[in-house]
């Protein structure tokens, strides 16, 4: 009985120091990018006690973050609506038909997920640069796709193989086409898994910093403008942009969570 | 019987556009002298003599030998821990996942806050009196302890990818393997290394490969903490890159990074046994 008592508040100690391990990086950084300047730099102040949101302010309207967050974002939502045109369909291709030539394009595409994106970034450059489309939002978009496409490829294939093709056939022999059993009973049975893996897609973009760094001069995304800027800025600055970059990571986790475990094993195996 | 093939195909064409022809470019960069006519040597030659190059390779596989093992170990723990089913183990898991989609941008930054100067360390010490002036984690002069904070970060930010997969692999265990092993009275150490570990090998392959392969990538978190202090291969592509404007030693070491990307993973998939399953998952 005792042993067993022992065995309990040994597990919710660990608990609680894994808890705090993970949490305080996080629950700091917040505290200092609200935390007034006076009060970061006061050695006496530990924990800061005057707040406010002029750090954003800054950071947004006059050194370019917000800027830099829009091109974030457009060059995330791109990546999520080019991989998702080309992969969904390709995803689905793996889940639901046999065909020659099957597991030899799985292989691909599983090594194109293992392959260094950084190699193309500077081909890329001198690419876009003759295209014309150097320093746009479409070429770090075209460049992320590639990272993106492998993983939105797998994880669509094994969310269609999840939905169970019984209901499609059933829908087919009640005289649907294919096509139209696909938009009318697969996908709408498929979308949450789908939303979760654009979720994920935008994560992947947003956090890329190499490639869009070096494919970006004025129209730099977030990471590659606080690359480039952090380190000369005060240092409340480097802690609210680095709040800035974690807010939609966080987000993601607390409503990806139910998807977290079985999305990042498909995908990181 | 075409349709899977036209499914297919938009992806494959992409991929050639932007995958496979600017790798074939990349590859000729390397070859091309300034001038932007002729092959030449001379690219990888200039690398190759270039201190900081050995420097750089030196430190990525230092960073990389140091970060893996410590990831691994500590994400096997955690998995153990949380296998365990005690009640409230959910929770756990929602904390140990909290990094889970954090960028290397953002854990450096909270790193930094932690460490400066002013940071929240030195705060503390100073007030409880354990230090007079405040410590300095960040500089050239203190290269090792950057080397340190760069493992610690990068062990905080990516433990939770290894558990997941490692957690998965867990879960996927048959409860009957430990039932019979009771019946045959193993004891707890028993059990874990003749069923959990071979029955994780798996999970923990490809784990270990992935991590590899991005730990060789290791940019963004020396890049902001470090800067130069410590070169690594991607820091000098980028500062060839962006500061030299010299594509064609920068693309040599975008090359050189493939090249070792490639020798990992032909080391993983033909060195360590089990391989079959990772190509297949």
């Amino acid at each position: 009985m005792r042993a067993k008592k022992l065995r309990k508040v040994i597990i919710f100690v660990i608990s609680v120091l894994i808890g705090l391990w993970f949490l305080i990086p996080v629950a700091l950084i917040t505290l200092s990018a609200f935390a007034v300047s006076e009060d970061y730099y006061n050695p006496h102040l530990i924990i800061p006690r005057h707040f406010t949101i002029s750090h954003f302010y800054k950071l947004f309207f006059t050194l370019g973050a917000g800027h830099a967050t829009m091109v974030s974002l457009l060059v995330a939502g791109v990546t999520i609506a080019l991989s998702f045109i080309l992969g969904v369909p390709a995803g689905y291709a793996l889940a639901r038909y046999r065909f020659k030539g099957k597991d030899s394009l799985k292989l691909v595409i599983l090594a194109t997920r293992m392959f260094p994106l950084m190699i193309l970034a500077i081909p890329l450059l001198v690419i876009f640069m003759k295209m014309g489309i150097s320093d746009t939002v479409l070429g770090i978009a075209l460049a992320h796709t590639t990272m993106v496409l492998p993983f939105v490829i797998l994880i669509t294939s094994s969310i269609f193989a999840g939905v169970d093709v019984e209901f499609e056939e059933a829908a087919m022999i009640f005289g649907l086409s294919r096509a139209k059993a696909f938009f009318k009973v697969t996908l709408p049975l498929a979308l949450p898994g789908l939303a979760a893996s654009a979720i994920f897609a935008f994560i992947m973009s947003w956090n890329e910093v190499f490639v869009a760094a070096i494919l970006s001069l004025q129209n730099r995304t977030l990471p590659a403008h606080i690359l480039s800027t952090a380190m000369d800025s005060p240092d409340y600055f480097k802690f609210t942009a680095g709040f800035i970059m974690a807010v939609p990571a966080l987000i993601f986790i607390y409503f990806a969570r139910r998807y977290l475990v079985s999305m990042w094993g498909i995908s990181l195996k | 019987m075409l349709i899977p093939y036209l499914l297919f195909l938009p992806t494959l064409v992409y991929l050639a556009v932007f995958m496979a022809y600017p790798l074939v470019q990349a590859i000729i960069l390397t070859f091309t002298s300034e001038s932007g006519a002729g092959f030449t040597l001379s690219n990888w030659y200039s690398v190759f003599s270039d201190p900081l190059f050995w420097e750089a390779l030196k430190n990525t596989l230092l960073l990389t030998g140091v970060i893996i093992p410590l990831q691994v170990l500590l994400a096997l723990l955690l998995a153990l821990f949380v296998n365990s089913r005690f009640r409230g183990y959910m929770i756990v898991i929602y904390f140990i996942t909290i990094p889970l989609a954090l960028s290397d941008v953002s854990a450096a930054l909270m790193s930094y806050n932690i460490f400066s100067p002013q940071g929240y360390l030195n705060k503390i010490l100073l007030n409880l009196g354990l230090i007079h002036e405040p410590m300095y984690f960040f500089g050239f002069n203190v290269k090792s302890r950057e080397f340190w904070i760069i493992v610690l970060t990068e062990v905080w930010r990516a433990t939770p990818l290894v558990f997941v997969i490692l957690l998965a692999g867990l879960q996927m265990i048959g409860k009957e393997y430990f039932e019979a092993a009771d019946v045959f009275g193993f004891s707890r150490l028993q059990k874990f290394f003749y069923i959990t570990l071979p029955l994780l090998k798996t999970s923990l392959q490809s784990a270990l490969l992935l991590r590899t392969l991005f730990a060789f990538q290791i940019f963004g978190v020396v890049w902001l903490l470090a800067g130069r202090d410590i070169p690594i291969l991607a820091g000098e592509a980028f500062y060839q890159q962006t500061e030299l404007q010299d594509y064609n030693v920068a693309a040599v070491y975008g090359v050189i990074i493939a090249i070792i990307s490639v020798i990992i993973s032909w080391f993983y998939l033909t060195f360590l046994k089990g391989t079959k399953e990772l190509s297949e998952s």
